[in-house]
């Protein structure tokens, strides 16, 4: 029987991928012909889904964008024995977009079902577990260690020496928190991780739970990825009843149970502290450190808090060993990063590569340039609180330090593209406002500053004392910048003065004039 | 948490009247019941309409022109966010980020996200859902 893919991820579904599927379905039973279906993950080939692939003796091939009324045709050309038609791509394997690619952690993402076990562990799923479970604690540490492995949320510490630090604190109870509260605009690798291959995530929270002597972890989840939902929990389902979780973990005697938690749709949740306080059952306050929560984390007790493209990384290490991961990568940036490329971008999706890779290659070999045709003037890497790059810094690699020297961030590798219709000092008023709309409120800088923020925004656009207000800006941005509590509001003045430094003109400043001054 | 989202998923919003209840059940006082609910977005105090319609405005769909496309959907429905149209159906929302950032603008329509979506859809999706 054919197989045909079609995938399940929400953006795909957001483009129609149900109705294709359906489609297909119904004009097979139509024929008479007998095919089996399956609902795969995203090859993360956004711009062109809903992808449909058909599995041929010479590998899969795919036909994208397919919309319903193509699903006659595509039957009428033979897609089913991989003929040519208007929609063909040619091999899946063989789309230039997909086969530059380094594909570490997301090599499953759109080969497999994602809520199949079978399927994972036919594509080298759970043999990182085993090896873990054949080695000590300190020694899993050590490879995690070695591979060079930084936290993918955005901070980027070394996952290893947080995972030694856990592992050293005394206490009988520790936990291993997953943080899915994916906010950053223009990010959606957490969320492919979840919902087009699961059991990766799963996996990773296993072996961190070996690793430093947890026995539970939780997913804290974010409450706008329903669909991310029902795949974990069905994923989690199925790892329980196999014996990948639960009392005795593949035989080895070792105990781990995994809970998802639903967040409620507040950013700074995101935070690790107010993650915690969250998912003990309160209002999403940061809290001051120290203490760290690898020493005093949930519920008190030692807690290892990883981003999800963290723990999802952790199978591969642990299967290939840590010099495998390692050799990609430049610099202190070892491995590869999965970039998503979001916002006026013509081929928007999920690219995994070494660190090194440029924005320039990022926008225009892989992006293929603005959805809009029109330049573009400026991106934003790293969400909300990352820095606007003009075109003179396109150039840099994608690596965590070129960007600290540019006053950036990578953040969790979330590129947003903006063309040249943008308004940079409307864009610095939303940094603003969003600030405000999301402080949790515990520390002044960031709760009053971010309406201080906006206000001084709409006096320069005003034109009112417009230079007294430029160093108001200037001054506030201090403020927030060294005495936040936390990344929100100590990392909001990222968009507002880079966009005053390198798009002064939006701000009433003579284009030649910018002030070249930073708050850095 | 996990209680609240289970009333809420239940009655679609979380009266103030049920807060003694929950405060009772989970050892808290009403005032905390009150803050704990009041500080997280998702959570409503008041009833929404049959179905939720929520427009992101982050900063990948702004590239997109979600502006515009939030202007024109409260004009064709004539309401302004968290409000819900006459006739019960339908409820606005703002939201941060849908994670579908590859195919901005995107609006989620109760569980379904809609990529690359334009004035054209949200009008047959909100017919759609009004009339179903």
């Amino acid at each position: 029987m054919v197989k045909v893919f079609v995938p399940r991820d929400s953006t795909a579904l957001s483009l129609g991928a149900d109705k294709t599927a359906k489609a297909i379905q119904l004009e097979a039973e139509k024929r008479g012909i007998a095919i089996q279906l399956i609902r795969n993950g995203s090859r993360g080939l956004f711009w062109v889904e809903p992808m449909v692939e058909v599995e041929t003796a010479q590998g899969r091939v795919a036909y994208a964008p397919v919309k319903p009324k193509d699903v006659a045709s595509l039957f009428d050309a033979d897609f089913l024995n991989g003929a040519n038609h208007a929609l063909y791509l040619g091999l899946t394997n063989e789309i230039p977009y997909l086969k530059n690619q380094q594909r570490l952690t997301f090599a499953r993402a759109g080969v497999t079902d994602p809520v199949s076990l079978e399927d994972y562990v036919a594509h080298d799923g759970y043999k990182g577990l085993k090896n873990a479970l054949t080695m000590t604690q300190e020694d899993i540490i050590k490879t995690v260690t070695e591979s060079g492995l930084r936290g993918r949320g955005g901070a980027a510490f070394p996952t290893g020496i947080k995972w030694n630090t856990v592992l050293g604190a005394s206490g009988e109870q520790k936990y291993i928190v997953c943080n899915a509260d994916e906010g950053d605009s223009g990010t959606y690798s957490d969320r492919m991780v979840m919902e087009d291959d699961p059991f990766v995530l799963i996996e990773g929270m296993t072996i961190a739970g070996i690793a430093v002597g947890a026995t539970q972890g939780y997913i804290y989840l974010r409450s706008e990825y329903p669909h991310a939902l029902h795949v974990l929990n069905e994923a989690i389902a199925k790892a329980t009843l196999a014996g990948y979780l639960g009392d005795d973990v593949c035989g080895s005697g070792q105990r781990f149970y995994l809970e998802v938690r639903r967040a409620a749709g507040a950013y700074v949740c995101g935070e690790e502290t107010s993650l915690l306080e969250s998912l003990e059952g309160k209002r999403g306050l940061v809290r001051f450190k120290p203490p760290l929560p690898a020493i005093e984390g949930l519920f008190g007790k030692p807690t290892v808090v990883n981003n999800v493209i963290s723990l999802a990384t952790i199978p591969i290490i642990l299967d290939k060993g840590a010099q495998y991961y390692a050799d990609y990568g430049m610099g202190r940036s070892r491995g590869t990063l999965p970039i998503q490329l979001a916002g006026n971008i013509k081929q928007g999706g999920l690219v995994e590569l070494a660190f090194g890779v440029t924005l320039r290659e990022l926008l225009y070999d892989y992006g293929g340039g603005s959805a809009s045709g029109r330049p573009i003037r400026a991106v934003q890497v790293g969400g909300p609180l990352g820095a606007y790059l003009p075109e003179s810094q396109f150039d840099t690699p994608m690596d965590y330090e070129a960007f600290q020297n540019l006053w950036a961030v990578l953040g969790h590798g979330g590129i947003v593209a903006f063309d040249d219709t943008v308004n940079m000092a409307k864009m610095a008023r939303y940094a603003f406002e969003f600030c405000s709309v999301e402080s949790c409120g515990k520390c002044t800088p960031c709760r009053i500053g971010a309406v201080r923020g906006v206000e001084v925004m709409d006096k320069i656009a005003s034109g009112k004392d417009h230079a007294k207000n430029i160093q108001v800006l200037r001054d506030l941005s201090d403020t927030m910048l060294n005495g936040s509590l936390c990344a929100l509001g100590g990392m909001t003045p990222y968009p507002v003065i880079s966009a005053l430094n390198h798009f002064g003109e939006d701000f009433g400043l003579d284009k030649g004039l910018n002030e070249k001054e930073s708050v850095v | 948490m996990p209680l609240l989202h289970a009333i809420q998923d239940d009655i679609g919003y979380i009266p103030e009247d049920v807060y003694p209840q929950i405060a009772q059940a989970m050892a808290l006082s009403v005032a905390e019941v009150h803050g704990f609910v009041t500080f997280y977005h998702h959570f409503r105090t008041h009833p929404v309409g049959e179905h939720i319609l929520q427009v992101c405005r982050a900063e990948s769909c702004q590239a997109m022109g979600s502006e515009q496309l939030e202007a024109d959907i409260k004009a064709k429905l004539g309401i302004d966010y968290h409000q819900t149209t006459a006739d019960g159906k339908v409820t606005l929302l703002p939201v941060y980020c849908l994670g579908s950032c590859a195919c901005s603008p995107a609006v989620m329509m109760d569980d379904d996200v809609y990529g690359r979506v334009d004035m054209a859809q949200i009008t047959e999706l909100v017919s759609e859902v009004s009339n179903g």
